[in-house]
């Protein structure tokens, strides 16, 4: 989950009023944030990944400031027009087409504001606009530029400075060669043409999604700013805008639109959406009155203007009244709501799976077997190291190489046991039972159950008279009929036969594998489906 | 001083009349060495002797070590191949094979007898005499295998050249008695003077009456018996599965491969959310699967892309292929998706659990699995509200074990409100023990046909075993060390 570190000092000075350390973590956890580290005045603040509105000392003040009643309702953004416009070139559309932006003067862009700035910025990347993918954010030096500004398309052999080297790329090296251009170049995979932002001189801003240029990047002696959000989605490119203009707004800047054509962007506007009292008390168990719900809902930040929720234009996660019925949970405080146990009887029932499993294992236990906890991924490798070589449903990338495919037996957990428990005494008696997939074709889930028997004398006649005294004990009258499997010794393995049906196997395992997996000792096994206890 | 001695210990106490080894003592007395070994350690606690150990190592073949004694070390076999004290580097390569040339190139230059230059190997002097006369370490090669004594560095080398030799330590131990025993046997042990068994004939014919029976030294080591039993960590889920059957809750059982669908889409998590990306999950191969029914896929694509009813969605293309992606199930509320689309209207209220394994693809350490218990329950009612979830938690944490839970605000995508609980610890701390929440409108609505109340939450399991057995490593879990199995305690909660 993101987090960001904020200068407890600084937040509470932001909030205005002075509280213990103990007393803000309590509050910030009880608002729906968490206070993960405490180191001095430094606190790493975490975000659910749906609020990243509170991802900055900015954001979190203002919540609180509302949680903590000090400053309660919406908070108001003025946006004056004064000329900016920004064109923006049909090419664009299917390539990186929803763009918004705003200019932002007045700030103080001071080493701080312009580390939380960055910070920001940085935290809407990775998680709300998913790495870059969905929306990103450019942030230029306002002097530095010359309206109107255009978002256009080049061709991979246009040129500019990009930032952190000195000399003019390509497009095309940038995206091979400049370290975020490796980063971020698959998000432009599959075509030819390259979103980018120019100013009226011909000054190249940015290439987004991956770099800006070196002209316009802002410093610490930077009066106002142009923010530009492009993306794949036009939602969550505005909420990005919303978010960083909010931020610095409370900072003490003041946002300008940028027209394009008859619209004009940022629009921090509240949205209105509809809240159903009646709804929001039945959920929550309460029995508020508008004018209980209106305080709650504005200590959240919100607005309320008659039955309508005026939802702040930086909120990414208000979807549903449910949503508002949330925020007016926490602002009543989980703490103060009274658990209550509701009187209505339904009757438990165990599932067919779980009954089989434990009278099983209750009789294996029984006859001496001690029962394993096994994983189901497995090595691919598994089945040719019981000679029964086999097409595995096989993880895709998986992190850990030697469990990278799912496991059709449950025997070679069994052996591998027994070869990493060989200073032990014998003899060894295991079980496990547990789901298993067939095969790559038919992906078949079944439920099965194997023992094995590791000792000097272990032979077909203690593995058959297992499997047979199990059956009997389930009730089950089981025949054996000779059969060739790979993994067993010839002329010493059977199938079991139940009502007809071949269930399992069982005999002595083949010498061959018991020497892949280490095993030194005879094994008697058996392995059999527990489908037919299950139906 | 009177002692009650055992057959076996009295007859080692007239037999040991000075210092032995197990083995001479157990033949001197004509006794098991097995019952030596007990039996002396039953005089040792009534210090009538006295146990000394002296470790020693043995060294014998290992596989390699017996197939070069046969045809010689790989350097030995090189050597044969000199011809006029040279040899080519190609020529030993091809006659060798790779691997043995490799080991045979090490040890001539680290044994100094042949030096290299220009893919041609020279003989040294050393190499020279070599050729007439066996080297040291073959001596020694050769005294191993017929079970004499070699020197220690003979030893030190050959162990270096991994699979030649094996070294296990062996205990010797020596017997000796007390000058208590001595005492004790001067005045004369009386021998046979007690019977060992109850036998069926005594009790037949009445002989026990006049028979005297030893008697037994009750504060003796007797021998542990090691069950069949079910892992600790099934007992453990069997108790949280009974928990969930006496607040009368159902059982859900499903599969570990599901689409995409049931996984994410269905709980309406976004197709662009990051858990979605394969850094957390298992996508498997094969990996498209098929959608359910069609009026479902519409419900819930709609769901997503503009909303249902109130809801304004997420606002981007669903994608079917997406969601026909097959993945190992990330969590158990796969099921509970499954089981909800499965209701109708008369089924309310209905309450159902699951525990089960599921999957993330993370790096394996003692604090990350690739696989894990997840427990969860639902509760479906038209009746209940927020206030009933946090009396159902404290119902279940407090029949867990944990009298007092509080709650915070938290985030899961399927849930609103969503819910992180602690417990208090009877050691006095919180500890954070599981989520909670009531799912949202737009999983239940397009799933149900209707948005009614789902209360939902599930413990964090694992924790809860690891914390009862004193676990500090996650992957002792499926460690399966059969001793640990063997030994361990029982859960005992209940």
């Amino acid at each position: 989950m993101p987090t960001f570190e904020v200068s407890k000092d600084k937040l509470v000075k932001r909030i205005g009023r002075p509280i213990s350390d103990e007393k803000l973590a309590d509050r910030i956890a009880m608002m729906g944030a968490v206070v993960e580290k405490m180191d001095g005045d430094t606190w790493t603040i975490e975000a659910f990944p749906n609020r990243p509105d509170l991802l900055s000392e900015e954001g979190l003040a203002r919540a609180l400031r509302g949680f903590l009643g000090i400053e309660t309702g919406l908070a108001k953004y003025k946006v004056d027009s004064a000329g900016y416009a920004a064109v923006v070139d049909k090419s664009v559309a299917g390539v990186r087409e929803h763009v918004v932006a705003a200019v932002v003067k007045g700030v103080s862009i001071d080493e701080e504001t312009l580390v939380s700035l960055m910070q920001m910025q940085e935290k809407l990347h990775t998680t709300h606009s998913r790495n870059r993918k969905l929306a990103s954010i450019g942030v230029y030096d306002l002097d530095a530029i010359e309206f109107p500004v255009k978002y256009t398309t080049v061709r991979g052999d246009f040129k500019f400075v990009p930032l952190e080297y000195r000399r003019e790329m390509t497009v095309s090296e940038i995206l091979r060669e400049h370290p975020k251009g490796k980063d971020y170049a698959h998000l432009l995979a599959g075509t030819n043409l390259y979103p980018i932002w120019i100013d009226a001189r011909g000054q190249v801003l940015s290439l987004p999604p991956i770099i800006n240029s070196a002209e316009t990047a802002v410093t610490p002696d930077t009066k106002g700013v142009l923010i530009d959000v492009t993306g794949l989605n036009r939602r969550v490119v505005e909420q990005a805008l919303h978010i960083i203009v909010a931020q610095l707004a409370d900072a003490g800047g003041e946002a300008y639109l940028v027209q394009f054509g008859d619209s004009a962007t940022p629009n921090m506007e509240p949205r209105k959406m509809r809240l159903d009292l009646g709804y929001c008390n039945s959920l929550l168990g309460l029995s508020l009155d508008w004018g209980q719900a209106k305080k709650l809902l504005e200590k959240m930040r919100y607005g309320v203007e008659g039955k309508d929720v005026l939802v702040p234009a930086y909120r990414t996660d208000v979807l549903h009244p449910i949503d508002l019925v949330e925020d007016i949970a926490i602002a009543y405080g989980y703490e103060n709501f009274e658990p209550v146990i509701p009187q209505i009887s339904t009757i438990g029932g165990e599932g067919r799976e779980a009954i089989v499993e434990r009278k099983v294992a209750e009789a294996l236990a029984g006859f001496g077997f001690l029962e394993c906890n096994t994983y189901h991924l497995t090595p691919a490798e598994a089945p040719a190291k019981m000679r029964a070589p086999a097409e595995l449903v096989m993880a895709k990338n998986p992190v850990n190489v030697n469990y990278n495919a799912v496991r059709n037996s449950l025997l070679p957990g069994l052996l591998q046991i027994l070869s990493e428990n060989k200073h032990y005494d014998y003899p060894q008696r295991l079980f496990d039972i547990g789901r298993v997939v067939e095969s790559r074709k038919s992906l078949k889930e079944e439920q099965k159950v194997a023992a094995v028997s590791c000792n000097a004398r272990a032979d077909f006649t203690e593995a058959k008279s297992l499997v047979e005294s199990l059956l009997l004990s389930l009730g089950y009258e089981p025949s054996f009929k000779a059969v060739k499997h790979p993994s067993f010794l010839g002329g010493r393995s059977a199938a079991v036969v139940v009502n007809k049906k071949e269930v399992g196997v069982v005999g002595e395992i083949h010498p061959e594998a018991l020497a892949n997996f280490g095993v030194d000792l005879p094994v008697a096994a058996f392995e059999a489906s527990l489908e037919a206890l299950t139906s | 001083m009177g002692y009650s001695l055992h057959e076996h210990e009295k007859a080692i106490l007239v037999a040991l009349k000075k210092p032995m080894g197990q083995e001479e003592l157990a033949k001197a007395a004509g006794l098991k060495s097995d019952s030596v070994s007990h039996a002396s350690l039953w005089l040792l606690s009534k210090g009538l002797v006295r146990i000394d150990e002296k470790k020693t190592e043995k060294v014998a073949l290992g596989k390699e070590g017996e197939e070069y004694l046969k045809e010689g070390l790989p350097e030995r076999q090189a050597l044969k191949l000199f011809k006029a004290g040279k040899a080519s580097m190609a020529e030993l390569k091809k006659k060798l094979g790779e691997k043995k040339f490799g080991i045979a190139m090490t040890w001539l230059t680290k044994k100094r007898l042949a030096t290299a230059a220009g893919g041609e190997l020279k003989l040294t002097e050393h190499g020279k005499k070599a050729l007439k006369k066996k080297t040291s370490d073959e001596d020694a090669l050769a005294d191993i295998a017929k079970g004499k004594k070699v020197p220690a560095e003979a030893v030190k080398m050959l162990g270096s050249r991994g699979g030649l030799i094996k070294v296990t330590e062996q205990a010797e131990r020596t017997i000796s008695p007390t000058a208590e025993a001595k005492k004790l046997v001067k005045k004369g042990l009386k021998l046979n003077a007690e019977a060992n068994l109850l036998t069926p004939k005594m009790i037949r014919d009445g002989s026990w009456k006049k028979t005297k029976f030893r008697p037994y030294e009750v504060g003796a080591v007797v021998p542990r018996i090691y069950p069949g039993r079910r892992h600790f960590v099934k007992q453990a889920t069997d108790y949280v599965r009974k928990v969930w059957l006496e607040m009368g809750f159902k059982e859900m059982e499903g599969p570990l491969i599901n689409t995409s669908f049931w996984n994410f889409d269905a709980l309406f998590t976004s197709q662009e959310h990051p858990v979605r990306e394969m850094q957390d999950t298992f996508f498997v191969d094969p990996e498209a699967g098929s959608l359910p029914d069609n009026a479902l896929v519409e419900r819930v694509r709609e769901a997503h892309e503009i909303g249902i009813r109130d809801s304004i969605g997420w606002d981007y293309a669903w994608s079917p292929d997406v969601a026909k992606k097959r993945v190992l199930r990330t969590h158990t509320t796969v099921l509970s998706a499954r089981t909800i689309a499965a209701l109708k209207n008369d089924d309310f209220p209905a309450k159902f659990f699951s525990v089960g394994r599921c999957f993330r693809n993370e790096a394996l350490d003692w604090a990350h699995l690739f696989e894990f218990n997840q427990v969860e329950g639902i509760v479906v009612d038209p009746d209940v509200n927020f206030k009933n979830l946090l009396g159902y938690l404290k119902q279940f944490f407090g029949k867990l074990g944990f009298a007092e839970a509080r709650f915070r605000p938290a985030y899961f995508p399927y849930t609103e409100m969503s819910i992180e609980i602690d417990v208090l610890h009877p050691k006095g701390e919180w500890i954070e023990l599981g989520g909670a929440g009531i799912f949202r409108p737009e999983v239940v609505e397009p799933l149900l046909g209707e948005d009614i109340p789902v209360l939902a939450w599930g413990p964090g399991f694992d924790r809860i075993i690891m914390d009862y057995y004193a676990i500090n490593d996650i992957r002792e879990l499926y460690k399966n060390d059969v001793q640990q199995l063997r030994t361990i305690k029982h859960w005992m909660k209940g």
